[in-house]
């Protein structure tokens, strides 16, 4: 089966849309994990490619799906966190012959194809489409809810999965070399941190709007809890400590304002979710949740990096079509389970959504106030990237099971959960998803 | 110091000229519209066959700037903690460039300052284009 990646035409990128043609008749059923670890052990059973068949199997299982039944697949081959099979390491002779291989020996341990998966997931034999989707689950998701609703695939896996292998990550490869190519030196050659665009933003923010570092501590704290009441998260997994104004206060530097929490660590792990239509929905073993609305956001800056201006612009224009195309208002939102590895960028996200009427500028005050999954306000009760580890998809499994009355601890209990919105990563580029427990 | 650059073809007018202490920026002629940094195509009209290259003034302002603690550049990590500041050209202030703005001590950058371009030796002695605050 040839894959390629999801034309343009599959998303929501521009207001004036009107109300999504397929509002209320895609739905989430299964959810399924991978356990996580910091970094790749090297051995054939922990590898991304392992891991990927392991949350593909959870997922249909947990929708009480069985193999023969799914007929679209829709993930993303992209599976690194930053790091990649160093040229003058020799390949793992061990982990290649423990799968079926493709044509390229590190799919499946540094990258990921659907013709690796087919190979190795014999029981899929329904599959009869399937796509590529760039970067995040985030964009999966939208491309997953476009095919189902399109009728291209009635019962669709969605897949994200990533690896880390061992050392710093972005430390190898041109950054530990002498000289670099003039391209990539516009750039890179003055050594700022992948956070430093987004510490730039919150430093203007912070100037324009009277606001501190320190007012961020509420969102950290509460994001750590939440991430603890998330057994499939790292920090639940591995390192199951709470977090103190004083750590996060007191943390090093990784680009001043961004410390080291306000990074997401970086993990190896695999999701997947079960998407089909509301009706077929209806016979699953999992309550239903439905689409309501998916957006893309594709604004390109005009510099070497967003201004202020440009990132609370698209933030914004993201808001409107978040809310256009579900037929809803802010006013709807049970919960938000916006991105936020790194930090900075939640308030953005939530400020363009209007979040129970917070506007720009607004947002680290709101932290101050409670923004708990028990009170009415409750604020990433995935609690992200920060709580459980980079995945970028926490926030989409908790959303869906928020709305199923099944996300244990971190169950909203201070409002009833009816209608979500995850979305993420960046403001200028990201994808997002209307989560509701009812079609209507 | 910074890592060296090795000029490939797309970026070679650009490099060449810092040698010779200029900075050009690429300009759309049917768009008069500038973009940094370089691209293949017109970011507004789309179209590649009306690039140039156009000389600056070399002048700016600080827009605004991080202290990098932990930075992924082997050459750079002895320097730490070091500036990296955001200038806007005053030529088009929508063009941005990075500096080390040396002379300014770590964390003590005046936002909105004048600077000048200066042009900085690398590891490999291609000069890049580097900013230093107006006294």
């Amino acid at each position: 089966m040839t894959t390629g990646y999801a034309p343009p035409s599959m998303y929501r990128s521009r207001e004036g849309m009107g109300v999504w043609e397929h509002r209320g008749k895609v739905a989430a059923v299964g959810v399924g994990h991978s356990p996580t670890e910091r970094r790749w052990d090297e051995n054939p059973e922990t590898s991304v490619g392992a891991w990927s068949i392991m949350a593909l199997r959870n997922a249909m299982a947990d929708a009480g799906v069985t193999p023969n039944q799914v007929d679209g697949l829709v993930i993303v081959p992209v599976t690194t966190t930053g790091a990649f099979w160093p040229e003058d390491k020799a390949l793992p002779q061990d982990v290649i012959e423990a799968f079926v291989q493709t044509d390229d020996p590190l799919d499946g341990i540094a990258k990921l194809s659907v013709d690796w998966l087919l190979k190795n997931m014999p029981e899929l034999t329904g599959i009869n489409y399937s796509l590529y989707a760039p970067v995040c689950m985030s964009n999966a998701l939208n491309v997953a809810a476009q095919v189902v609703g399109d009728g291209l695939a009635h019962t669709v896996l969605v897949l994200k999965a990533w690896h880390n292998l061992q050392g710093r990550y972005y430390q190898g490869g041109q950054n530990a070399q002498d000289a670099i190519g003039g391209t990539s030196a516009m750039r890179s050659l003055w050594g700022a941190p992948a956070c430093y665009g987004t510490a730039l933003q919150f430093a203007e923010y912070c100037h324009k709007y009277g606001k501190n570092h320190d007012m961020m501590t509420p969102f950290i704290i509460n994001s750590r809890r939440n991430g603890l009441m998330f057994p499939e998260g790292y920090w639940a997994q591995h390192r199951p400590e709470e977090l103190t104004d004083e750590d996060y206060q007191l943390a090093r530097w990784i680009a001043k304002p961004a410390n080291l929490f306000d990074n997401d660590i970086p993990i190896m792990c695999a999701a997947s979710y079960l998407f089909t239509t509301a009706e077929r929905a209806k016979d699953m073993k999992q309550k239903p949740v439905y689409i309501l609305n998916h957006v893309d956001s594709n604004a390109v800056p005009r510099g070497l990096t967003p201004t202020l201006d440009e990132v609370e612009a698209e933030c914004a224009l993201t808001g409107r079509k978040i809310y256009e195309g579900a037929g809803i208002t802010a006013a709807d939102l049970s919960f938000e389970n916006m991105y936020d590895g790194f930090t900075q960028f939640h308030q953005f996200h939530i400020e363009g959504l209007g979040y129970r009427g917070i506007g720009f500028g607004d947002a680290l005050d709101f932290y101050q106030t409670d923004i708990s999954i028990e009170g009415p306000n409750p604020v990433s009760p995935s609690g992200g990237n920060i709580g459980s580890g980079r995945s970028r998809f926490w926030m989409h499994t908790d959303s869906i099971q928020q709305l199923q009355g099944r996300a244990g601890g971190r169950q909203i209990t201070g409002v009833d959960a009816e209608i979500g919105v995850s979305g993420g990563p960046m403001p200028l580029g990201g994808n997002y998803t209307v989560w509701s427990a009812t079609p209507d | 110091m910074k890592q060296g650059v090795i000029a490939d073809q797309f970026t070679a007018p650009f490099w060449s000229a810092a040698n010779e202490s200029k900075l050009v920026i690429q300009n759309c002629s049917k768009c008069d519209r500038l973009q940094h940094p370089p691209a293949q195509e017109c970011g507004q009209c789309k179209g590649g066959d009306n690039l140039e290259w156009k000389e600056m003034s070399g002048k700016g302002r600080i827009y605004n700037y991080g202290v990098v603690h932990d930075c992924p550049i082997r050459l750079l990590q002895d320097d730490q903690p070091f500036n990296v500041a955001v200038i806007m050209l005053d030529d088009d202030p929508g063009i941005q460039m990075y500096s080390h703005l040396p002379g300014t001590p770590v964390d003590e950058v005046p936002v909105g300052a004048e600077v000048e371009v200066v042009f900085e030796e690398t590891t490999n002695g291609q000069k890049v284009p580097e900013w230093k605050v107006v006294i």
